[in-house]
């Protein structure tokens, strides 16, 4: 046993990616454990491993958690990403909430029917664009601050970072319009942890394709 | 301006329940608007009342709160129902999590076209996925509450998750007597009690007339 927080999930993103991205921006390295087949996703059910059965499951300080926001309020509280007070935990809450709500559109994408598909990715698209940068793109032009709460880097920070990586994958110049979340990706990406996963060898994970697809489908019987 | 939160959303459960919910349980009395035309919303809209075009939306200590989650977890917080350290709010949010997802599917059942809506599953996952989580936890511990042997939002929303089970099969709780007694003491708090009461703020199930207005308030046909 390593002491470091250890992550169980398939070798993708999906899920359990925004919680890569919290421990590595709080400079916390992790190890994982990939699941390739439905006996190994059977057996961790079998163990009494996953509390409704499900994944993410991430081992820390001797709990076994599950639920990705429960993951994640957790990280952000112990590494301190989470604001100074209540009040700022709400303004986190929110705008986490908002970048949930765009990724997890992206990331059901792949395992819609293809002729949904294409209208999906331009809702995708019109929601970013017209729904949720320019929320964030007012708030730092509002307080003309570097990170989105308090002056202080926060997971809100991390998640927003990431939802615009992800958006640009679909639309490469989806930024164009928002001149304040263009420079905020420029500094957020030189944070010195940022940076470091941003790098190829990093637990960084690559956009699904047809192969994992096809793996997730087989592991949960969808 | 009473002081009191403000509550914006559909006259009917949908997100805001829970939150309604709490706020009762925690002994906070509350007003509300409710979402009855397409020129309502677009007017919140236009006024930049709603951070992400979506209800629900409560006014509170001078924010103009969204997001079901953010909501409920201020809540929580400010009215200590939130454990009393790290690692019972890590509890208590996993806990709220699975209740979340169960009440989700009767949430969205109401949505859903007659022919495509599957209560046999709802009825599966809470009997062999859900229930039997909260009914191990209480048997393992030995304790009136979910977490920390302390009232929490934990057991306000497993409390409203069986209520809303319940209502689509009765006989739900048959093989769960930790969860029967849970459901006699949570109600007997004089908050839960007070708010279980007809003339409060508590809504009815979801009927045609309430999908058809959400529907066309949300212009999602």
């Amino acid at each position: 046993m390593t002491g470091k927080p250890k992550l169980y999930y398939f070798d993708g993103r999906g899920k359990m990616e925004s919680i890569r991205w919290l421990l590595a921006a709080a400079g916390i390295e992790f190890e994982e454990e990939f699941l390739e087949t439905r006996e190994q996703y059977e057996k961790l059910l079998q163990d009494g491993a996953l509390l409704f059965q499900q994944v993410p499951m991430v081992e820390i300080n001797g709990m076994k958690m599950v639920q990705t926001r429960a993951i994640l309020s957790y990280i952000a509280a112990k590494y301190n990403l989470y604001g100074k007070d209540l009040k700022e935990r709400a303004l986190i809450d929110m705008y986490v909430e908002g970048t949930t709500d765009l990724m997890g559109m992206i990331m059901q994408l792949p395992f819609q029917p293809p002729e949904a598909q294409e209208k999906n990715l331009a809702l995708i698209i019109e929601r970013a664009a017209t729904r949720y940068f320019p929320v964030y793109e007012k708030v730092l032009k509002d307080h003309g601050q570097e990170f989105l709460v308090g002056s202080r880097f926060s997971w809100a920070d991390v998640h927003l970072f990431e939802a615009i990586l992800m958006a640009e994958e679909c639309k490469p110049d989806i930024l164009s319009s928002f001149p304040q979340l263009q420079a905020f990706k420029g500094r957020i990406s030189n944070i010195p942890t940022v940076k470091k996963f941003l790098q190829p060898g990093s637990q960084r994970k690559p956009p699904a394709d047809d192969k994992l697809i096809a793996k997730v489908k087989k592991i949960f019987n969808i | 301006m009473t002081g009191k939160p403000k509550l914006t959303y559909f006259n009917g459960r949908g997100r805001m329940e829970s939150i309604r919910w709490l706020l009762a349980a925690a002994g906070v009395e509350f007003e509300e608007e409710f979402l009855e035309t397409r020129a309502q919303y677009q007017k919140l809209i236009k006024d930049g009342a709603l951070l992400f075009e979506q209800v629900p939306l409560v006014e509170i200590d001078g924010m103009k709160l969204v997001q079901t989650r953010a909501i409920l977890n201020y809540l929580a917080a400010k009215y200590k129902l939130y454990g009393k350290d790290l690692k019972e709010r890590a509890q208590i949010d996993m806990y709220v999590e699975g209740t979340t997802d169960l009440m989700g599917m009767i949430i969205t059942f109401d949505f859903t076209p007659p022919k495509q809506r599957n209560l046999a599953l709802i009825i599966e996952r809470a009997t062999t996925r859900y229930f039997p989580v909260y009914e191990k936890a209480l048997k393992q511990h030995g304790q009136e509450f979910l977490v920390g042997s302390q009232f929490s939002w934990a057991d306000v929303q497993l409390l409203e998750a069986i209520l809303m089970v319940e209502e689509r099969e009765p006989t739900v709780l048959s093989k769960f007597p930790l969860l029967q007694a849970f459901k006699a003491r949570m109600s007997n708090i004089p908050t839960i009690k007070k708010f279980l009461q007809p003339g409060s703020p508590r809504k009815p199930r979801p009927d045609d007339q309430y999908v058809a207005t959400v529907m066309e308030v949300l212009k999602k046909d």
